[in-house]
């Protein structure tokens, strides 16, 4: 691409979802965005932000329907970045279990599987979990770990994001995970990356100024 | 406790101002809401919670407005609620940069449309809203039309069948304490708290830092609602800042200077500090934010 053109990112429309927040936050920190709904637009791209709330099996279904996951698929065949947000994230896996099995987008491998309601050692779980928590480095990858340099670059060890889910991925590499929090008793994948591909379970685009610094991050590795 | 608590700031919008009433009813005009917005994102809101207090009565276009500039400036989940009727209005609601929307009279005159917004929208846009008046008998009524009219709806039955129906959030509002200073309905709270598997937003009575981590931790609320504790110390900024500031409404209140006296006017980040040293979880206040002129007046 030229260096006089700035590079073009398509926010995946596919009918759920707060679109208008994640499209505030690219233009507030330089990231020109445009949310469409077609596949040419999406495979012509050169990043890719996959959004969404809402259930796995209709999401997909929706997806294919309008050609849209093909068009997600060729954009990482090019290695284009594609950054999944919360139900985004977990349409990059492989299967999804929400109201029987769904096959994903299978482009990170492993599964998302449901928050078990009921009772923990220590409380109530409820479900879907709503709310702000921490996000940790895992505990293998040493003390910088994936964040430096990477869309969690500059965020403090512990920075509170805001989450509203209630399932959760599980890679089958735990080296794609890029941070983890917990919730009722579980342990989960809150962020993960496997080369130019990166996924938030949390909603950076409503997680106040420290959520902003992801999207300036993200704005730094589609620029480059 | 296994949730991070939540503190929302709850503004009722009327026209363009700011309002609060008591019991609601008798609203008075606080302010611009954009700058309460801002001045509790600042401080480390969790989210906002934006009810038009008219919208049953009249159009909401001004809402709307409202909505699309705090969206692009407030980076927190943002719930509306007030006058919502269809999965058309709340698709309109979302695309001016809400995140979720709050329902109860429609949802109570007809309850398929919790399950027609959650299944065009997902579950965790449907904040469903239970206002519920206390009978002299000690039963529950839900009530509609912003506290105006009975519906003789059970509001714990109603819960369970909001959760049926694919709420994703229960907001329960105790009428009789709304605005009062005088503390949250705990047995309310935690009676409709234990019906769901749900989270339950509590709203309603705040007066002081106690009612705040009682409701919580006695109540066993999820997340807590505030609106005349928060409203109150920045309502004398604003007026400070904006003497000339004039609109239709009931602004007498403002120029009196009027504090509740069973209101104890707080910061956000006093109301998490305090929650903190009551062993309650919650997303710390943000840092570098001086909160110097939001003490009690």
């Amino acid at each position: 691409m030229a260096q006089t053109s700035l590079p073009s990112v398509a926010i995946v429309d596919f009918g759920l979802g707060n679109l208008f927040s994640v499209k505030q936050a690219c233009q507030r920190v330089g990231i020109p965005a445009a949310v469409t709904s077609d596949p040419g637009q999406v495979a012509a791209a050169d990043a890719v932000i996959l959004p969404g709330v809402g259930a796995f099996g209709d999401a997909m279904q929706t997806l294919r329907a309008r050609s849209l996951d093909e068009a997600i698929l060729e954009a990482n065949q090019l290695g284009k970045p594609i950054f999944g947000i919360c139900l985004g994230m977990q349409l990059l896996m492989g299967d999804g279990h929400e109201f029987g099995r769904h096959k994903g987008l299978g482009i990170i491998e492993g599964d998302v599987v449901p928050f078990e309601r009921g009772a923990s050692a220590n409380g109530r779980v409820k479900v879907p979990h709503i709310g702000w928590e921490p996000i940790n480095r895992p505990v293998h990858q040493g003390r910088d770990g994936m964040w430096q340099n990477g869309p969690l670059a500059g965020l403090r060890d512990g920075e509170y994001m805001y989450f509203i889910h209630s399932f959760y991925v599980r890679p089958s590499d735990a080296s794609t995970v890029a941070a983890v929090s917990r919730y009722g008793g579980t342990e989960f994948c809150s962020s993960l990356r496997q080369g130019q591909v990166v996924g938030f379970q949390f909603h950076p685009e409503r997680s106040g100024p420290e959520g902003l610094r992801i999207y300036e991050n993200l704005a730094r590795l589609i620029m480059k | 406790m296994v949730m991070t608590i939540r503190i929302i700031p709850r503004l009722d919008i009327k026209g363009p101002n700011l309002v609060k009433g008591v019991q609601m009813e008798g609203l008075r005009v606080l302010g611009k809401p954009e700058y309460f917005a801002r001045r509790y994102y600042e401080g480390g809101a969790d989210e906002l919670l934006y009810i038009d207090a008219v919208a049953s009565l009249y159009g909401r276009n001004s809402l709307l407005e409202i909505i699309e500039r705090t969206a692009r400036e407030i980076f927190i989940p943002l719930t509306v609620g007030g006058g919502l009727r269809s999965v058309e209005d709340v698709r309109t609601v979302l695309r001016a940069g809400a995140d979720k929307v709050a329902i109860n009279t429609a949802a109570i005159r007809r309850p398929e449309l919790i399950r027609e917004v959650a299944s065009a929208f997902g579950s965790s846009t449907v904040v469903v809203s239970i206002e519920a008046f206390r009978k002299s008998d000690g039963k529950y009524e839900c009530y509609t039309d912003y506290g105006r009219e009975r519906s003789g709806v059970d509001p714990f039955e109603w819960a369970v069948r909001a959760v049926e129906l694919g709420a994703g959030e229960i907001m329960v509002t105790a009428i009789k304490r709304e605005g009062t200073g005088g503390g949250f309905d705990l047995e309310l709270t935690r009676r409709v708290a234990e019906s769901v598997p749900i989270p339950v937003i509590a709203c309603g009575g705040a007066g002081k830092l106690e009612h705040v981590s009682e409701v919580i931790q006695k109540g066993k609320a999820d997340a807590v609602s505030l609106a005349s504790l928060l409203h109150y110390p920045v309502a004398a900024d604003y007026q400070v800042q904006h003497a000339q500031y004039v609109e239709e409404g009931n602004i007498e209140f403002l120029r009196r200077q009027g504090v509740f006296s069973r209101v104890q006017g707080s910061s956000i980040g006093e109301v998490k500090a305090y929650l903190g040293r009551c062993g309650v979880a919650c997303r710390p206040q943000l840092e570098g934010v001086v909160s110097g002129a939001n003490q009690p007046a």
